[in-house]
């Protein structure tokens, strides 16, 4: 079903980049594929086209002034869509930036202050990214469905919990923890875009707003481990968080993905990793942070795989880093489960400081590529 | 968003290395009362020359580096030696060990021109890359941006390799025989995780941010690569290499350095701290060996130390740090005054068989303990040709007899060989042990 869909996707797109070549004559508005030619002076900004098509905008601009310039894509309501700074007199820039269809301004900046030239430019489709590389729209495609499976998976696996939970059964509670968050912590910046669900599923008590009552897995995780005690609170608790991660679950198709998206969560994973499981934070009751390690690496793996024919055509020295740098890390995560297809890692609290120092340069040597992952696939 | 300054270059021609001598200061300024008085009968109009275009001036090989007389303005990166040896000491010290991640020799060596290319620009006053700001919104800016609008504040970045850098990439060989592992020395309490380094980047400068922003940015460049195995941030020089100026002192209070090499001093440079010809192997030829010693002081038990005592440890007095028996600073040492466990008689070169070291160490205090105590001590640092030869038969001697032993600790440990200097655009730290023909 997806593959014909998404074969209509190309074929429409290759027949619109067949018009912008045959169009390319006509001076009046940019196609897809066409750049938008910003000549900038000092107290002109003009622009070879007013509307544009929904996606990648590509502003080529020149410096014909003699005092350096500032370049914008603005929102209505001056908000920042993409800008490039102090442009030289005589220097030539070339800004690049995902833009919906709506009203925009082009402004221009000379001296770099004050309000500028300002140009309307209308971009025009249904809030769809039509100009789009049909590749990327299919990573995204994938990475929604991977992101769907992924939930549609957890359920289960909360629910195995949640009744031992409700049953009172300390050790099969315990048992189940840690493979009821592999979903979750797989795909967590998706769930994160929504704002209110992470709060309530995931927090930490040293996360805990003023009042915020203290919901979700890590309540139960300390319960389990720390109070060593199933109560009615907990019960109920174990209730609501399958409640919550059902709405997660509805909610995943109509997340909002980019391919810009998919590359920063990639990152973002990596940052959790740093910040919290390489500490030991995350779950320092249950000692299960490898779990969720492991999880958060293979759903930045995933992002990246499906983002990877495009980032390795745009800058193949970076993918060549990042396939070393994930298969390192994999390897050094498999040093610490005895068998490669099981989730059961060693606790924590057991690895030492010499071997976190390990994890944690490992992490670094795979995040720093990372964060140049997004800027590779939108070039 | 539109009226801050701007210091990062606007145009891509800018972006090419541009040989540091090419460059005028950042910072000239009027020359300080000393760079006059050091330059002699020059003249003001030559002293203000000289103090403003010390960045033209060094780097054609000199062993002297004149840049410094202000504390602003750049330290040529390019030279027969490295900077921030000979360069009279800046305030401020961000030192870092690095080990080595990579077995692959061809992208080990990428990083070392990746990070030689950042070092010029950074000492030059610069920012890293296509800089902090200003460039794609998707990606995050090579430079990280803390130095901006900071001048060069006399930044100098000096690598160095350690001995296990030698056990990798079939470096064996080329192992100089003076880059020897240090013996343990009697009173080491060394703790691993501040001891030992396939590499050391020492960044000096007058202004700590500009030291800490070199470092984190080429730990940054490193990471897959290196990764930072230790650091030690330093806030107060405790050796000059500047005759004229008033020596520093130590946490103990006392007076450092009063007979340490002086950066001018050409001929004690190159007998006591440049490899040179003849000294094995060729790829040294130029650079030196450091020692660095984290040496941690018992501060509040030294504080209840009588003045008599404190004296007699080290041999000087301690306002004006006369050597017993003398009135002046400089006045030539009589040793036998001093009791035989005396710091300075111990250590002076005239009981060492003239052995010489360039200390370079700075003050530190990385908080308390969690007893109460300072964490605070002395990060020794000292160049020498040889260390078999300077720092290991002197602190052979000190370790087994010194009377400071009582109030300080050795624990953590460094040994690196310094290559010798890069010498322009096209060069890169560590050609000559990496290049095959070298």
């Amino acid at each position: 079903m997806r593959a014909v869909r998404l074969s209509v996707v190309t074929a429409v797109a290759g027949a619109t980049a067949l018009v912008a070549v045959t169009g390319c004559t006509e001076k009046s508005d940019a196609k897809g594929g066409d750049a938008i030619q910003v000549t900038a002076a000092d107290s002109t900004c003009d622009t070879s086209a007013k509307s544009v098509p929904a996606g990648q905008v590509t502003l080529r601009i020149e410096n014909k002034g003699s005092k350096a310039t500032e370049v914008e894509i603005l929102f209505p309501d001056d908000r920042i869509v993409s800008e490039k700074e102090n442009i030289g007199p005589g220097t030539k820039y070339t800004l690049t930036a995902e833009v919906k269809a709506g009203a925009y301004e082009v402004a221009c900046r000379p001296g770099m202050k004050g309000h500028g030239v300002r140009q309307k430019l209308t971009v025009t489709g249904g809030g769809k990214t039509a100009k789009r590389d049909p590749r990327l729209d299919k990573a995204v495609a994938d990475y929604r469905a991977y992101a769907q499976e992924q939930a549609d998976a957890t359920l289960p696996a909360v629910k195995t919990f949640v009744k031992a939970v409700k049953d009172g059964d300390l050790a099969a509670a315990k048992k189940a923890y840690a493979p009821s968050r592999i979903g979750w912590e797989r795909t967590e910046p998706v769930a994160e875009s929504f704002g209110d669900i992470d709060p309530k599923v995931d927090t930490r008590a040293d996360g805990l707003e003023e009042g915020q009552k203290w919901t979700g897995w890590h309540r139960l995780e300390k319960a389990l481990w720390q109070d060593k005690k199933i109560g009615a609170t907990e019960k109920t608790l174990a209730g609501q968080l399958v409640t919550d991660l059902t709405d997660w679950q509805q909610r995943v198709g109509k997340a909002e993905i980019t391919p810009t998206s998919m590359a920063n969560g990639a990152k973002e994973l990596l940052d959790e990793v740093a910040t919290g499981k390489v500490t030991g934070e995350e779950e320092r009751y249950s000692h299960t942070d490898l779990v969720d390690f492991k999880a958060n690496v293979e759903g930045a793996q995933k992002s990246y795989e499906l983002l990877k024919p495009v980032a390795g055509k745009n800058d193949s020295a970076l993918t060549a880093e990042l396939d070393k740098q994930f298969a390192a890390l994999d390897k050094l995560l498999d040093k610490y489960r005895p068998n490669k297809n099981s989730y059961d890692f060693t606790s924590y609290d057991k690895v030492g400081k010499d071997d976190r120092k390990e994890l944690s340069d490992a992490v670094n040597a795979l995040a720093e590529p990372l964060s140049k992952l997004a800027s590779a696939v939108v070039k | 968003m539109t009226d801050t300054p701007r210091d990062r270059d606007t145009d891509d021609t800018s972006k090419a290395d541009i040989p540091a001598e090419t460059e005028a200061p950042a910072h000239g300024g009027a020359p300080s009362r000393r760079a006059l008085l050091g330059w002699g009968g020059a003249g003001l109009a030559l002293g203000a020359a000289v103090a403003g275009g010390a960045v033209a001036m060094a780097g054609g090989g000199d062993d002297m580096d004149p840049a410094g007389a202000g504390t602003g303005g750049a330290v040529a990166f390019h030279g027969a030696h490295q900077a921030g040896i000979a360069t009279p000491v800046q305030d401020r010290l961000h030192f870092a060990a690095f080990d080595v991640k990579t077995t692959d020799r061809a992208a080990f060596v990428q990083l070392l021109k990746d990070w030689t290319a950042a070092a010029r620009r950074m000492t030059a006053g610069k920012a890293v890359g296509d800089g902090a700001y200003g460039g794609l919104a998707e990606a995050p800016p090579d430079d990280t941006g803390e130095a901006l609008g900071l001048e060069p504040s006399r930044l100098t970045l000096t690598i160095g390799f350690g001995p296990s850098l030698f056990e990798k990439f079939d470096l064996g060989d080329r192992r100089p025989e003076a880059l020897v592992d240090l013996p343990k020395f009697p009173g080491d309490n060394l703790e691993k995780s501040r001891t030992g380094g396939d590499l050391c980047v020492q960044a000096c400068a007058d202004d700590p941010q500009v030291a800490v922003h070199a470092i984190r940015n080429l730990a940054r460049i490193g990471f897959g690569k290196v990764a930072v195995r230790w650091s030690q941030l330093g806030f107060g020089k405790t050796s000059s290499t500047t005759p004229g100026a008033q020596t520093p002192r130590n946490l103990f209070g006392f007076k450092d350095g009063t007979r340490n090499i002086a950066g001018t001093e050409t001929d004690r440079l190159k007998k006591y701290v440049w490899a040179g010809e003849g000294d094995d192997p060729k790829w040294m030829e130029g650079g030196s060996y450091l020692v660095a010693r984290r040496i941690r002081m018992n501060i509040e038990v030294w504080d209840r130390t009588a003045l008599q005592e404190q004296e007699d440890v080290f041999g000087r007095d301690k306002g004006e740090g006369a050597p017993v028996g003398k009135a002046k600073e400089h006045d030539a040492p009589f040793l036998k005054a001093m009791k035989p466990d005396a710091h300075v008689r111990l250590a002076h070169p005239d009981a060492n068989g003239g052995i010489t070291i360039l200390r370079r160490g700075y003050s530190f205090t990385d908080g308390t303990d969690g007893l109460g105590r300072l964490d605070a001590g002395l990060f020794f640092l000292a160049y020498q040709r040889d260390p078999r030869k300077g720092f290991i038969p002197l602190q052979r001697k000190l370790s087994a007899s010194d009377a400071l032993n009582e109030y300080i600790q050795h624990v953590g440990s460094a040994v690196f060989a310094i290559p010798p200097g890069v010498r322009d655009a096209d060069d890169w730290w560590g050609r000559a042990l990496f290049s095959e023909e070298a």
